[in-house]
């Protein structure tokens, strides 16, 4: 093996959107770690300028397709503050209801097609199902029945259509609703056998002291309600967010990284951050597989992020079940009347892949005035380097294919989406002779 | 048995929704990984085989010099192709810096413009390279995308649609809402394919698969504006996620007075 060593990830795979991976590695000592994001910027924050406040959420949507919900709600609960509206808990536990839909579809995709052939041995779910034909089936019902809540609530699962500021454009049919009963209860007892599956994987050793950072609510698994905790002890309201999280614009990326302040120190967002920081607040079927799967919450091994999103899974296929046998009749107002109005308001939810924050200014002519956004994947680019940088040595005995494979695994545990992040990934891994460009 | 088929996709500025899209294809997607070859697709796999592909699919704008380079490697690498959603067929939503400054953009959200190398607009890929099919939507139809690979396979040609969102609001009996809530709805001028969901979730269409054939959105909006609709809603209504096609951005340059907007590259 020669002293001086490079692996390189020139275009990441089984990740949403496009990045790059440098590692330079002198004897054991790693010189240097790049996650390289050359997704192309689209601008969403400028051009949200001189829009109208009803357009926002539809716009929103289209920075992600894995995840559009997320930035809906994000969106909607920022700009109704800005405005002053409440609404009422019929529309809030509807939208629970929709975020279950998109935490299903997404985490049931990552969990099955991107992140178990990294344990198993394959090079995607594609060819996982040549071999366990019936597993990769089960994750495709799975996400399926997620796409079908989404469609009964939001019109379509990717960029759902019926989201507007005050709550939906139209209330949802009760009896379509109804009719998801028996899927969901397969799906329940689906994700309770898929985090059978998972939490018997072989984990790889990696423990790391992580600044978990999520929302928290006392009666409720996070989803779009709660203060922003962290591991360290902080307990701060949305609206102090900025104070104590900053974005770090580097050379190599068209995406931000955040920090936490005063420290500079980067943190983790996700399932693990959620599961470490809100474990009592799981349903009780989800708290007690989580409880008996083998895995001891909470956890300092991202690797088991797998096992957290598959808690997860449970978690939201019983709360989707609660809400749906709770709708029993149509609702009378579908959403709170508005009359766009200038104010200044924020709002985090949580995405799939982590916490996600807006903020938004509406101008006296009622038009967007300014907005930003931090997507999830982002805040976690930081931690994903600091992973590397404890990481490489330790696969450093392996030849580059396979160092590079175990590298692109790690970031993997983070279910990154690039393309979100783009305001994110390529794998190069210099051992130090001749650094490609 | 002849070597099957050979399916490859790329990627250029988007939000991933579409290729999604073959994913969110669960009842069908073994079947198809069965019946061709996915040869090269970033998200879904890490083994990727070298070209040349049978078919390409295309999602995604140009925003970057690279970008603009990277296209004409890949049409010599397909046989036939494909560009799918808004973005690859008309720019996408991205295309709203094709009327600003895409440096006051950057100023806007980057702290170190200089690091940031982007174009000054963002383009369709049919303005780059020659495009064999495009299959419209923000995002594309799940069952379009099916019927299209399934076309493919069959060599016959893809059954898309090329009449209105109205004409589907119609089968389906959804009360218009143009004409009743006085709503400025799309509808007219975009070409079907979504099911004409937006209006029976009681909403305006706003274009997600674009301008039908021979659509006069110029008229229509027009018409609107004769009406109860301001005219700067009406420009932001055309001025969405297909806001650069041509007809669509014909209508919104008409409505605020401006000439054929210069194409700035």
């Amino acid at each position: 093996m020669p002293a001086n060593r490079v692996f390189e990830v020139k275009a990441l795979s089984r990740v949403e959107g496009e990045g790059a991976l440098y590692v330079k590695l002198n004897g054991d000592q790693v010189e240097h770690v790049e996650l390289n994001i050359y997704e192309p910027p689209r601008f969403f924050e400028s051009f949200l300028r001189g829009r109208e406040v009803r357009e926002v959420p539809d716009i929103t949507a289209r920075i992600c397709g894995i995840c559009p919900v997320a930035y809906q709600m994000s969106s909607c609960h920022a700009l109704e503050k800005a405005m002053g509206i409440e609404v009422g808990p019929e529309i809030r536990s509807l939208r629970r209801l929709l975020y279950c839909g998109e935490w299903i579809e997404s985490h049931a995709l990552h969990i099955y097609l991107l992140h178990a052939p990294d344990f198993l041995g394959y090079e995607s779910g594609i060819s996982m199902a040549s071999d366990h034909k019936e597993v990769v089936k089960k994750g495709l019902r799975l996400k399926k029945i997620g796409n079908d809540l989404l469609e009964v609530l939001g019109g379509r699962a990717i960029h759902p259509i019926n989201v507007t500021v005050g709550g939906f454009y139209r209330a949802p049919d009760v009896r379509k609703l109804k009719a998801l009963l028996p899927d969901l209860e397969w799906g329940l007892q689906a994700s309770i056998e898929t985090l059978e599956l998972v939490s018997q994987f072989s984990f790889p050793d990696l423990e790391v002291d992580y600044e978990c950072v999520s929302l928290k609510h006392p009666e409720e698994f996070p989803l779009n309600q709660g203060r922003i905790v962290t591991t360290s002890g902080l307990d701060i309201a949305m609206e102090e967010y900025e104070q104590h999280f900053d974005e770090r614009h580097m050379k190599q990326s068209t995406a931000l990284h955040s920090v936490k302040l005063p420290e500079e120190k980067p943190y983790l967002v996700g399932p693990l951050a959620r599961l470490n920081l809100c474990f009592d607040q799981l349903l009780p079927t989800a708290k007690k597989y989580a409880e008996k799967c083998g895995i001891d919450w909470p956890s300092r091994n991202n690797f088991q992020s797998i096992a957290a999103r598959a808690i997860e899974l449970i978690d939201v296929y019983e709360e989707a079940i609660a809400i749906v046998n709770d709708n029993n009749a149509e609702l009378s107002q579908s959403r709170v009347q508005y009359t766009p109005s200038a104010g200044e308001g924020c709002h985090a939810t949580e995405a799939p892949r982590g916490l996600l924050y807006h903020r938004y200014r509406i101008g006296d002519d009622g038009l967007i005035a300014e907005a930003k956004i931090v997507p999830p994947t982002s805040q976690n680019l930081g931690q994903i380097e600091s992973d590397l940088h404890d990481y490489v040595p330790r696969v450093a005995i392996h030849d580059d294919a396979e160092a590079t494979h175990r590298c692109e695994h790690l970031i993997r545990n983070y279910d990154p989406c690039i393309s979100c992040s783009t305001h994110f990934l390529d794998l190069t891994i210099d051992r130090g002779a001749d650094r490609q460009e | 048995m002849a070597d099957k088929p050979t399916l490859a996709v790329f990627k250029f500025a988007s939000c991933d929704g579409c290729q999604l899209s073959l994913l969110c294809a669960e009842d069908q997607l073994l079947d198809i990984a069965g019946a061709i070859e996915i040869a090269y697709f970033l998200e879904a796999r890490t083994a990727q085989s070298e070209g040349p592909y049978d078919v390409g699919l295309v999602e995604g704008s140009i925003t970057t010099q690279h970008d603009a380079e990277r296209i004409q490697e890949i049409r010599k690498q397909c046989r036939f192709l494909v560009a799918i959603g808004a973005c690859a067929t008309s720019g996408g939503i991205q295309a709203l810096r094709n009327w600003a400054s895409v440096d006051d953009f950057i100023g806007q959200v980057y702290a170190h413009p200089e690091y940031i190398s982007t174009l000054k607009t963002s383009t369709p890929i049919a303005e780059h390279v020659a495009v064999d099919f495009e299959l419209r939507g923000c995002p594309i139809s799940k069952s379009q995308l099916v019927d299209l690979v399934a076309a493919l396979l069959h060599g016959r040609k893809p059954k898309v649609p090329s009449y209105s969102v109205c004409v589907e609001c119609k089968r389906q009996g959804t009360v218009c809402v143009a004409v009743a809530r006085g709503v400025a709805c799309l509808g007219p001028v975009t070409q079907a394919g979504c099911g004409a969901i937006c209006p029976a979730y009681c909403r305006e269409c706003f274009g997600c698969y674009g301008p039908k054939e021979q659509p006069n959105l110029v008229s229509l909006t027009g018409h609107y504006a004769e009406g109860d609709s301001d005219r700067d809603h009406l420009v932001r209504l055309a001025r969405n996620f297909n806001g650069y096609a041509p007809d669509f951005r014909e209508a919104s340059d008409a409505l605020e007075g401006r000439v054929e907007i210069q194409a700035k590259q």
